[in-house]
């Protein structure tokens, strides 16, 4: 490593010198006496070498990398905005090589031991009639799904992916503390820690030889790929997420992107003739292998939770029907359940003829009524767990419960004993964590990956290792908080440097995913086109108002303002009975009610909340310095619901129309020329021609003569500029609906609108074999009967008005036909129910 | 008894389904009392996918596709099933004491097969509670053979709740039917699976009908018209035995089985999900008619 003297002599050891680990439990970094540990040497002295405020800098830019990629995790009932950045400890863990080795034998064990308990369970339950696994561990566990009893695993693989969550105890042995068998998570953070932390510090990650994990996931891609029970050439895979609401909804999109697989939600799939289908803008596209996120008993509402949302109508059977694969199988969550662990050692005798190399925590089963009474004697030791937990139960800590919650417990277990298990608590081993400038010691848990393929199993050479932010936290999860290590399994062979980022030959195929847009997200597009329009349409025409407002010193408002309120209360906008006769103040209140009010209909944050929502459930579609910007508009956007200044809320809305510029810009600029973007401007175009439509329409029911509105018109279409170059005078009603309707190199005009709009409908996909023709002929004929406008005839005659509003009316008319054909042939997917 | 019975479902939505899957259970079942002659199962629209797999009870269950707009679907099975009275009937006083039957069917032990244990389990409709517990227990005095007192339970269940169809839905949960003791044969089966399971018996849910009209001098059943559900329970080597809460009595040879499981969830006879927006009303008739020339034998569990 290259290190000049200068620095090692400012910083001599400054580093870990201080690092105090606790009494009586294992630490990671030293052994009893304070002593490192021989395989953390190379990188203690490379980061002693780099110097405390260089570590922390270059542990700045992973978090900083971190927060560039949007990399989040979503909190549950988190009044803060649901959305955290993943926190990454700069240091991370690491593993020698000879004791990796003997993880790794475990858990290929462990996962080939429960795969089989798996078949037995849901094939011949020879284990349960013989009682080598207590019946109650099945039959009574709701994650036992009758449905999926003897459906057979594609590929002969009952469990695909399997997690390991391991602890390590005073005495240095690893112990299994649960297994997730179901949809695990994490092993995309794992990765995004991985290339964060190897970023950051790229000469002491090479120095160190780590085992890297790139080949881990390509074996994962590539197994996925071999499961599709049809189309076994050119397999479609996709990854099911049940949205953006989950609480790992980034690692889905993450791990999506990085494995090269559509993000599905089960509204994008259909089943038909028992086979399973992505509804895509030109029609079904069949599905062959579905990696799922979704918790198996969500996956189907005719068969499993009716009350899911999430699934999709038809899948068991499509499973049933040998069309589909699933990974992980769906039931795979039954041998979740922590009473298994007290039973596993002699199952694996039974079917393995093995002793069980990687012990669990040590269980005892209260369906066992000696283990039961030794549960409730000695309760402190314990750490009680429900045994067929579905959501996510807290679990009871013995020596925590006063005299009353002790009893409630003990009753509880008594009533349904074989729904309750007790735990040994064993205090967690601890590593070197960063807070507030020093190394503190920190207990920690590390979740552990194992994939199944045909030729036997990998293990991820590395883990999530998740860091307690206590001292001395009894439980270790990401939903209550604490950061991640990266984990790094040392090697003392070669290092294999495959990764998946500059994807290798062999999987290589032309993608020919930009046509493949899934209705729902076109949907989806369409809409945040269209708001993103309306907020700045909003915007536009707020800031003519307050704009008149600010520095008006009198309690009477000019006559431009009165007039100005009238038309905001035409559009909706303002109270009919108070846009007359009103005092400043008051029209202060309104407008600013109308900028920061999220409960009023067509305020700023209320189209920004759906503009938010749009934004949130395709954000997979947008690059990071998009969803930046996009943060940013909302950042800005947040105005105290107090009273502010006027001038203020006009930098605010000066502000806002540049965010909106920059996002609108970033989309514009970075999204493929597929259907995605199509239906993106679409929408935007749409919503333009009918905002300029509707301040026409109520400019001139307001103002007939074009007396006072004329200029404000000019200013919410953003062309007054181009007027005043063009005409050196005060605006005339033909020159501005000249400007404003006919001139088509206008970007702001409705014929500049038409005009972009009649391309994209020539580009949109057909359905089936239905054409769009309907889009285009509406299209047609607004063009048409716009082109056949002669303003000069129209404005000079005497019903002017009335001539011009019939023309603005049949205008909103066809682009209101126009919505409706696009909704209903493309986006109609209405929501399945139960009955 | 011959019977000739006809199920028919039907959804009238009051808007456009485009697609529509169903599950359906409506295959009678072949028991030792029991012989399923012929049936078939229909849907107009005609279904574009149908699919039939045996369940994890047992049950014939048939997937069905409906794809193509559409505001109305009938779906009609039809059987023909020939029903015999229990041959050896159970003779309550000589079956095994209940608690003996508790112990080997406790989660632990060894003695019980494995089919029984499933049923002693609280299902997603039916929990075990202390207070069902309670209720039962003066039937189930100690060393009470388990379907004597099963028997008294029975008759204590249909003098404590009245039949009502309009007091209770399919969704009604057990215990509001055990506090407001009105309601229908489902809430009977459940209430007494609820008993029974928490008492640490295995009960189990049987969906079926009964004969619609009966003959001359017979009394009409509560429950006929529709699917009927009553209660099977586990008796040790007696095997199990089926009882009629609704009725208050032992079904034999007037009662058609056509699925168990643990609770309604199990064996719902028509279930589906549509894709479409709106509401809709379901409509259920059910016939079941003695084939002319049968034999109409006094069967002993039928008289009340």
């Amino acid at each position: 490593m290259n290190v000049t003297s200068d620095t090692s002599q400012t910083q001599p050891r400054q580093l870990f010198g201080g690092y105090r680990p606790l009494p009586e439990v294992y630490d990671e970094m030293t052994a009893g006496t304070g002593r490192l540990r021989e395989h953390w040497m190379p990188l203690t002295g490379a980061l002693d070498h780099l110097g405390l405020a260089e570590v922390q800098s270059r542990g700045e830019t992973a978090r900083r990398f971190l927060r560039e990629n949007g990399v989040t995790y979503n909190v549950y009932g988190d009044a803060q905005g649901f959305e955290r950045t993943w926190e990454l400890d700069p240091l991370p863990l690491l593993i020698a090589p000879a004791e990796w080795a003997r993880i790794e034998a475990g858990l290929v064990q462990r996962t080939h031991l429960l795969g089989r308990i798996l078949t037995d369970v849901y094939g011949a339950q020879t284990l349960l009639h013989e009682r080598r696994l207590p019946p109650a561990l099945v039959l009574a566990n709701p994650s036992f799904l009758r449905p999926c009893r003897g459906l057979r695993p594609s590929g002969n693989l009952p469990l695909f992916l399997h997690a390991v969550d391991l602890m390590r105890s005073p005495d240095g042995q690893w112990w299994v503390m649960a297994d997730r068998t179901q949809a695990p998570s994490g092993a995309g953070y794992a990765l995004v820690n991985r290339i964060a932390l190897s970023r950051a510090f790229p000469d002491e990650f090479r120095d160190c030889h780590v085992q890297r994990l790139a080949s881990f996931f390509q074996i994962a891609r590539d197994t996925l790929r071999t499961l599709a029970p049809l189309h076994r050439d050119n397999p479609n895979v996709v990854l099911l997420t049940p949205g953006p609401y989950n609480e790992t909804y980034f690692e889905h999109a993450y791990l999506a992107r990085y494995l090269g697989l559509p993000l599905i939600e089960g509204g994008d799939l259909t089943v038909r003739d028992r086979r399973v289908f992505i509804k895509t803008l030109e029609g079904l596209r069949p599905v062959d292998v579905i990696l799922r996120r979704v918790d198996d008993s969500f996956c189907d509402p005719l068969e499993l939770r009716a009350d899911s949302h999430l699934g999709v109508p038809g899948l068991v059977e499509a499973v049933r029907a040998g069309n589909v694969a699933i990974a992980n199988p769906l039931g795979s969550g039954v041998v979740e359940t922590p009473a298994l662990l007290a039973f596993l050692p002699g199952l694996c005798r039974h079917l393995l003829g093995e002793e069980l190399k990687l012990p669990s925590v040590a269980t005892w089963w209260c369906g066992q009524p000696s283990e039961r009474k030794h549960v409730a004697a000695h309760l402190n030791q314990f750490i009680v767990k429900r045994a067929f937990s579905t959501g996510s139960s807290e679990p009871f800590f013995g020596r925590c419960l006063d005299a009353e919650r002790r009893e409630a417990l003990l009753a509880e277990i008594l009533s349904a004993p074989h729904a309750f298990v007790g735990q040994e608590q064993v205090a967690l081993s601890t590593a070197p964590a960063w807070r507030d400038g020093q190394l503190v010691p920190r207990p920690l848990v590390l979740r552990v990956y194992v994939c199944a393929t045909h030729d036997g199993f990998r293990v991820m050479p590395g883990g999530l290792t998740r860091v307690s932010p206590l001292e001395g936290g009894p439980v270790v999860s990401t939903q209550s908080g604490g950061s991640s290590k990266d984990t790094w399994v040392l090697t003392d062979g070669p290092v294999s440097t495959v990764t998946l980022l500059t994807p290798s030959a062999p999987v290589v195929r032309i993608e020919r995913r930009a046509s493949e847009v899934p209705s729902r997200v076109a949907d989806h597009l369409f809409w945040l086109g269209r708001y993103a329009e309306r907020l700045e349409d909003t915007i536009r025409l707020l800031r003519v108002a307050v704009s008149r407002l600010a520095g008006e010193s009198v309690a009477e408002p000019p006559p431009e303002l009165a007039a100005l309120l009238q038309l905001l209360a035409a559009l909706e906008l303002f109270p009919e009975h108070e846009s007359e006769r009103v005092t400043t103040a008051k029209i202060e209140k309104h407008l600013l009610l109308l900028v920061y009010q999220a409960s009023r209909k067509g305020s700023v944050r209320e189209v920004l909340n759906r503009l938010r929502h749009s934004a949130f459930v395709v954000r997979d579609r947008f690059t990071a310095d998009t969803w930046r910007i996009f943060n940013r508009l909302q950042l800005d956007a947040r105005v105290r619901p107090r009273h502010i200044p006027v001038t203020e809320a006009l930098a605010l809305l000066n502000t806002l129309v540049l965010d909106l510029a920059a996002f609108n810009g970033m989309v514009m600029e970075n999204m493929t020329r597929g259907h995605g973007w199509l239906f993106l401007d679409f929408g935007r175009r749409l919503e333009r021609a009918l905002h300029l439509i509707e301040v026409l329409r109520a400019a001139l029911r307001v103002d007939p003569a074009g007396q006072l509105l004329l200029e404000p018109v000019l200013e919410i279409a953003d062309s007054v500029m181009t007027h005043r170059r063009r005409y050196h005078e005060r605006p005339q009603l033909s020159g501005v609906l000249d400007l404003l309707l006919l001139d088509n190199t206008n970007p702001r005009s409705l014929a500049f609108q038409l005009d972009a709009l009649a391309a994209h409908a020539r580009g949109l996909p057909s359905v089936g074999r239905l054409e769009p023709a309907r889009e285009q002929g509406l299209l047609d004929e607004a063009i048409a009967r716009l082109g056949s406008v002669d303003l000069l005839a129209l404005t000079a005659s005497s019903a002017a008005p009335g001539a011009v509003a019939e023309l603005v009316q049949t205008m909103h008319d066809r682009l209101a036909e126009l919505s409706d054909a696009l909704t209903h042939r493309y986006f109609a997917h209405a929501d399945a129910r139960v009955s | 008894m011959l019977y000739e019975v006809r199920h028919r479902t039907s959804y009238d939505y009051d808007h456009d389904v485009s697609l529509s899957h169903h599950l359906v259970r409506l295959t009678p079942r072949t028991l030792e009392r029991q012989r399923c002659l012929e049936r078939v199962i229909e849907s107009f629209p005609v279904p574009s996918t149908f699919g039939e797999h045996s369940d994890h009870f047992g049950n014939t269950t048939t997937f069905l596709t409906i794809e193509g707009a559409h505001r109305r679907l009938e779906i009609i099975a039809r059987s023909r099933v020939e029903v015999f009275p229990v041959a050896v009937p159970t003779i309550p006083d000589q079956t095994p004491a209940w608690e003996s039957i508790r112990d080997r069917c406790d989660a632990e032990a060894r003695g019980a097969p494995l089919e029984p244990v499933e049923f002693v389990f609280p299902s997603a409709l039916v929990p075990r509670r202390g207070q069902f517990a309670d209720y039962a227990q003066p039937s189930f005095t100690a060393g009470r053979p388990v379907l004597e007192a099963a028997l008294d339970l029975t008759a204590r269940l249909h003098t404590d709740f009245a039949f009502d169809p309009n007091a209770t839905t399919v969704v009604t949960p057990v215990l509001e039917f055990f506090k407001a003791r009105r309601g229908v044969c489902q809430d009977f089966a459940h209430l007494m699976i609820a008993c029974s399971r928490s008492l640490g018996l295995p009960a189990r849910y049987v969906s079926g009908y009964l004969e619609t009209a009966p003959a001359p001098g017979q009394p009409k059943l509560a429950g006929a018209d529709a699917s009927h559900a009553w209660v099977s329970l586990w008796c040790g080597d007696a095997g199990w035995v089926d009882l009629d809460p609704t009725n208050n009595l032992m079904p034999s040879d007037r009662h058609l089985t056509v699925a168990w499981g643990r609770d309604f969830g199990d064996v719902s006879p028509v279930r589906g999900v549509l894709v479409g927006s709106g509401s809709h009303q379901l409509r259920v008739a059910v016939d079941v008619t003695p084939v002319a020339g049968a034999n109409d034998p006094d069967s002993p569990g039928a008289s009340r």
